[in-house]
């Protein structure tokens, strides 16, 4: 799914640069804790998160997160758009919850990359 | 200002790649980074407020422009197009001086701003051709949409050549050094409660590995790895500590040190879900009691030693098997040709 797309289902605004807007996305994943997604999201995901701090951006650096999503508009430093933008990550802000979103964007065709809790990919 | 830069790299309508969209991105750094006077030409082609209209009309033709600026004294006085030139062309008026087609209100930038300055005038005004002064108000020269974008791709070219090039040297390393056994050290003083930076560290030791030719997938399980290490020190740690990275051709072996405040149960630690982090570090989105679990995932063998009121050493170890080792690229990249 191309993120404009997700930008729309999102009713979104991104913050960085809108030439990150055909960026394609292959998965999401949800959380509000950094320690989750590096354990559990595999490369390539957006990441819906209601956390808005610069670990958010360097945890999507690690773990080859594609973009990121403020939830409940939350809205990110310049700083960490800095940050995000240096590294290549779209940041997006939404008024929507992680509920919602995470509802709206599967029900749209978007696959969780959410993976194993236990540890694995697989 | 991405509206611009679209525009600028005449892309509308069709879907970016990947790389593209970095580039495009970087392209926007670069319209703040490089200077009006790196990329505006300094071969002014001026007129005098006395030539006349005909002048306009030669020089214009001759040179492929669409106006110049009009000196008197060495001053910039005003600036005349096409625009004015058809003016008086309609009237029939080649004879005419300058004088009276010129623009007196002339729009100018100066040649220490950054790029965007003049794309957002361009934007603005729709004005293709400004003139350019210097801290003394003195013609320095003209800048035109073209030159930004000659500018900037010129920049671009070379940075991506940097990037491979550093890339091609440091994926040879391990082969150009002949020893009997090659290591690699990076070492990193990790600051206490710095959560500002945290991962900064991290950043750089992936890419390191990256540029050794590390596969993406290898370069991110050590990037994982020492981020939650990093961030262990960060939360943990009295003084904070020290973060050492040893790469070899046949394993990576990643390591923190600290002097306390130490673990005194470390099975406890390495229950999944255990935490004694602050509330602040939980705020940070992190002290879920994952961190150690997590590591021990992404390598082959984890170690912890650890002292109450002395301090913890955690080693990592990623061994890596013949076909996972670092790969140089087959060719040399070309010089820049810039």
């Amino acid at each position: 799914m191309k993120l404009t797309e997700i930008i729309e289902q999102a009713n979104g605004k991104v913050l960085n640069s809108s030439a990150f807007r055909d960026y394609e996305i292959i998965g999401g994943c949800g959380a509000d804790l950094m320690s989750d997604v590096l354990t559990a999201v595999r490369p390539g995901a957006v990441l819906l998160t209601g956390l808005c701090n610069p670990q958010v951006v360097r945890t999507a650096e690690m773990a080859d997160v594609r973009a990121i999503i403020f939830l409940r508009g939350k809205h990110p430093t310049p700083e960490m758009i800095d940050l995000a933008t240096q590294k290549g990550i779209p940041l997006i802000s939404s008024e929507a919850g992680m509920f919602e979103l995470c509802g709206r964007l599967y029900k749209a065709g978007l696959q969780s990359l959410e993976g194993n809790w236990n540890g694995s990919y697989e | 200002m991405s509206d611009t830069i679209q525009e600028l790299y005449g892309r509308k309508g069709r879907n970016l790649t990947d790389r593209e969209a970095q580039e495009i991105t970087r392209v926007e750094e670069l319209s703040y980074e490089l200077k009006i006077q790196d990329v505006m030409s300094r071969e002014i082609k001026s007129l005098g407020p006395s030539d006349t209209m005909q002048n306009v009309f030669d020089l214009l033709r001759q040179n492929r422009i669409s106006g110049a600026p009009v000196l008197e004294d060495n001053s910039l006085i005003g600036i005349i197009s096409q625009e004015d030139l058809m003016r008086a062309l309609a009237k029939g008026e080649l004879s005419a001086p300058i004088r009276e087609y010129m623009t007196t209100k002339v729009i100018t930038v100066k040649s220490y701003e950054p790029v965007v300055k003049a794309l957002e005038v361009f934007t603005r005004t729709r004005i293709g051709r400004l003139p350019v002064v210097d801290e003394n108000e003195k013609l320095a020269g003209m800048i035109t949409k073209g030159d930004i974008t000659r500018g900037v791709l010129v920049a671009i070219r070379k940075d991506y050549h940097d990037e491979e090039i550093r890339r091609y040297r440091a994926s040879h390393l391990f082969e150009d050094i002949i020893s009997d056994r090659t290591s690699l050290i990076l070492r990193y003083k990790i600051r206490p409660r710095d959560f500002t930076n945290g991962g900064q560290a991290s950043s750089y030791i992936k890419r390191a590995l990256l540029r050794l030719g590390a596969s993406p997938q290898l370069a991110r399980e050590c990037g994982i790895a020492v981020y939650e290490a990093e961030m262990n020190l960060i939360i943990h740690a009295t003084n904070g500590g020290v973060l050492r990275v040893q790469i070899e051709p046949h394993r990576i072996l990643m390591q923190t040190s600290d002097d306390g405040p130490g673990i005194p149960d470390v099975k406890l630690a390495l229950q999944p879900g255990w935490s004694t982090a602050s509330e602040f570090a939980r705020s940070m989105g992190f002290g879920a009691g994952m961190g150690l679990v997590n590591i021990q995932r992404c390598v082959n063998k984890m170690e912890i030693d650890s002292t109450p009121g002395k301090g913890t050493k955690l080693l990592m170890e990623i061994h890596l098997s013949p076909d996972e080792k670092f790969k140089a690229p087959p060719d040399a990249p070309e010089a820049p040709g810039v």
